[in-house]
């Protein structure tokens, strides 16, 4: 299934709403989403939140030989897989554009730069060394899948054997408007996209451009200042998770996926909760009142005009012809007839006739709306409803 | 850095260079008649050879094509013999795929699209032989092949490497220089405007060196594209005389 687009006016929103600096979620633009790092039972496998993105990561081993070129030097592979069950967008088995990105820079990011000593996974120098394998699949897509992989990929190979330390952080660019942490509605609107690897010392593990923007140098140097904060805080936050986890095994407590989701909801139908600005709510709720009074006086609603029954036209435009025909054009007055044989019983006070009552009400409030021209018609036609006849007593 | 002394004392690189020099650059456009537009560029022993079809309607599936501007389709391929190692696929790797996609976001960003809706141009780019630099080497080939073409584009697209080696920023790396360990910025310029079309960096690096690397980089862009500008008019030259007569 492809992608909805967005729409038009939705796009026209949001970079208004990016102009004026606010977001969608009421985040500030440098703000990231909320972060949330669950570990399973498992060493090596756990799940990061990213606002509505949810990713789980998992790590596993095998001896295997080693590549000739490199005999001494173990074996990193990532392997990030969008699944359909993260948006009806991702198709199964298809090698997507976006999925090569993420992948490459899953790769760039955490085996190029270094940041995991491959000399040390090494058993038998030419004969056998440990592969190690990231499998990241994404469990649900609301933009910035890079950041959600990496920390998840970073966690998960902490979590795994004794801890490597280096963070990624990232930023992005929408228009000339910088954005921290997008979700899906604003990637969409996305002119480019500035992706920068970092870790907690301010080194850069990697920087990608990408998505057909133009970039200038001061824009870049500001982008790096930002990760390099983002970053510290990212560190801080999976060091601080990692031991929590690893204070909870000693203790022998309770821990892995079932603990912590006790609502055993793997995905989505969950609200996080939203901090709300309570501070001069009642000024403004006031304030808003107020003006909101001298409105309705200069309002002044044109009445609404009637075709035929269950249709009515309000302001101006073309006259509405839907399910007019030549022969319809005369029920409207049998309507007039049977409101008045309704007023008479209206006096009556038996069930059935209440329920008619309110029927009758809301007729006369349609037919009220227009002036008949042919006042002769209003007494023409007969079907007098037969109920009504009934009930009189 | 495997025991390879990268920059000697004296300032001189491997190949004998100094840190800000690039390697030598020679181009020709106009290397096939079938397409509308190719070259063939060096940059030191790097080979690239650029093609270029198009503006036309839009192959494939109908859906790809879009209502405001051209679709731009590449192709990053490397010839089998191209490396030290055979590679066994020329191209559909990993490694290739992502190229394409960076080559594709680049000409996106310099190539004025709009003035072609709904059709499609594409660009096919082969490594002939490897030696530092490919992205670099590509992008300034497809550049002479789009103006072989005659596609109209904001500016040259230039494209350089440059790596940092204690404390020095070295420009246009070759590929022992590259395979070292050290840092590697790509970086595709548009000269005149000083627009940055796409930024890549890989291996560790600190914040604070990131400007005097790009510095590099961009300087040496500046300077590749007076050289495809000498290009570009010379073969104008050639053939306006080939055609006068």
């Amino acid at each position: 299934m492809r992608d909805t687009p967005l729409s038009n006016c939705d796009r026209l929103f949001l970079l208004k709403a990016i102009e004026e600096k606010k977001r969608l979620d009421g985040r500030q633009t440098y703000d990231y989403r909320n972060i949330k790092i669950t570990f399973g039972t498992d060493y090596g496998c756990c799940i990061v939140e990213l606002g509505k993105t949810r990713v789980l990561c998992q790590v596993s081993c095998e001896l295997v030989p080693p590549k000739d070129s490199r005999p001494t030097e173990g074996i990193m592979f990532f392997n990030l897989e969008l699944s359909p069950m993260a948006s009806p967008a991702f198709e199964p088995n298809r090698q997507s554009e976006l999925l090569v990105l993420l992948n490459r820079q899953l790769e760039r990011c955490l085996r190029n730069s270094k940041c995991i000593d491959t000399e040390s996974l090494c058993v038998v120098s030419g004969e056998k060394v440990w592969q190690i394998r990231v499998d990241i699949h994404v469990l649900n897509h609301d933009g910035n899948l890079m950041d959600a992989a990496s920390i998840a990929a970073i966690s998960a190979l902490s979590h795994f054997r004794r801890p490597d330390v280096a963070i990624q952080g990232r930023d992005v660019t929408v228009g000339s408007y910088l954005l921290v942490d997008p979700c899906e509605r604003e990637e969409r609107v996305k002119d480019g996209l500035l992706v920068i690897a970092m870790n907690k010392h301010q080194e850069i593990c990697s920087i990608q451009s990408s998505g057909g923007i133009m970039l200038l140098k001061d824009q870049v140097l500001r982008c790096s200042k930002i990760a390099s904060i983002k970053v510290s805080e990212i560190t801080e936050l999976i060091n601080k998770a990692l031991e929590n986890d690893k204070k909870i095994r000693k203790e022998g407590g309770k821990f892995g996926f079932a603990e912590s989701m006790p609502k055993e909801r793997i995905t989505t139908l969950k609200r996080d909760k939203a901090p709300v600005e309570m501070t001069d709510v009642k000024e403004t709720a006031n304030d808003i009142v107020n003006r909101t009074e001298t409105t309705t006086e200069v309002a002044s609603v044109p009445s609404p005009v009637l075709v035929a029954t269950g249709t009515a036209q309000v302001g101006e435009g073309i006259v509405n012809s839907w399910g007019l025909d030549e022969d319809e054009e005369d029920e409207p007055l049998t309507e007039d007839r049977k409101t008045d044989e309704v007023m008479i019983i209206s006096d009556s006070e038996e069930e059935e006739v209440v329920i008619l009552n309110e029927e009758a009400h809301f007729t006369t409030l349609l037919l009220r709306m227009r002036v008949y021209p042919d006042a002769r018609r209003l007494t023409g036609t007969s079907s007098a409803f037969p109920t009504v006849e009934r009930a009189r007593p | 850095m495997a025991g390879l002394e990268l920059l000697s004392d004296q300032g001189y690189r491997l190949d004998g260079r100094k840190a800000p020099e690039l390697r030598k650059l020679q181009a020709r456009m106009s290397v096939f008649a079938q397409a509308d537009g190719s070259a063939y560029l060096e940059q030191g022993n790097t080979k690239a050879l650029a093609v270029v079809y198009g503006p036309h309607e839009t192959r494939g599936s109908r859906s790809k094509s879009l209502h405001d501007r051209a679709v731009i389709n590449c192709q990053y391929s490397m010839a089998t013999f191209s490396t030290a190692e055979r590679k066994r696929r020329p191209h559909g790797d990993r490694k290739s795929s992502e190229m394409s996609l960076h080559l594709k976001q680049t000409f996106e960003a310099a190539v004025l699209t709009e003035l072609y809706p709904r059709s499609q141009i594409d660009i096919y780019v082969k490594i002939l032989q490897a030696d530092g630099g490919n992205y670099s080497a590509c992008v300034n080939a497809a550049t002479l092949a789009l103006v072989d073409a005659g596609i109209p584009m904001r500016d040259y697209v230039c494209a350089c490497t440059a790596g940092f080696v204690e404390d020095t920023a070295l420009a246009d790396l070759c590929h022992a220089e590259e395979s070292g360990g050290g840092t590697s910025l790509a970086l595709a310029l548009l000269p005149r405007s000083g627009n940055i079309a796409l930024l890549q960096m890989d291996a560790r690096l600190h914040q604070d060196h990131l400007n005097a690397l790009m510095e590099a980089a961009m300087t040496a862009c500046k300077g590749l594209s007076k050289v495809l500008d000498g290009v570009v008019r010379q073969h104008l030259e050639e053939v306006s005389v080939l055609t006068s007569e």
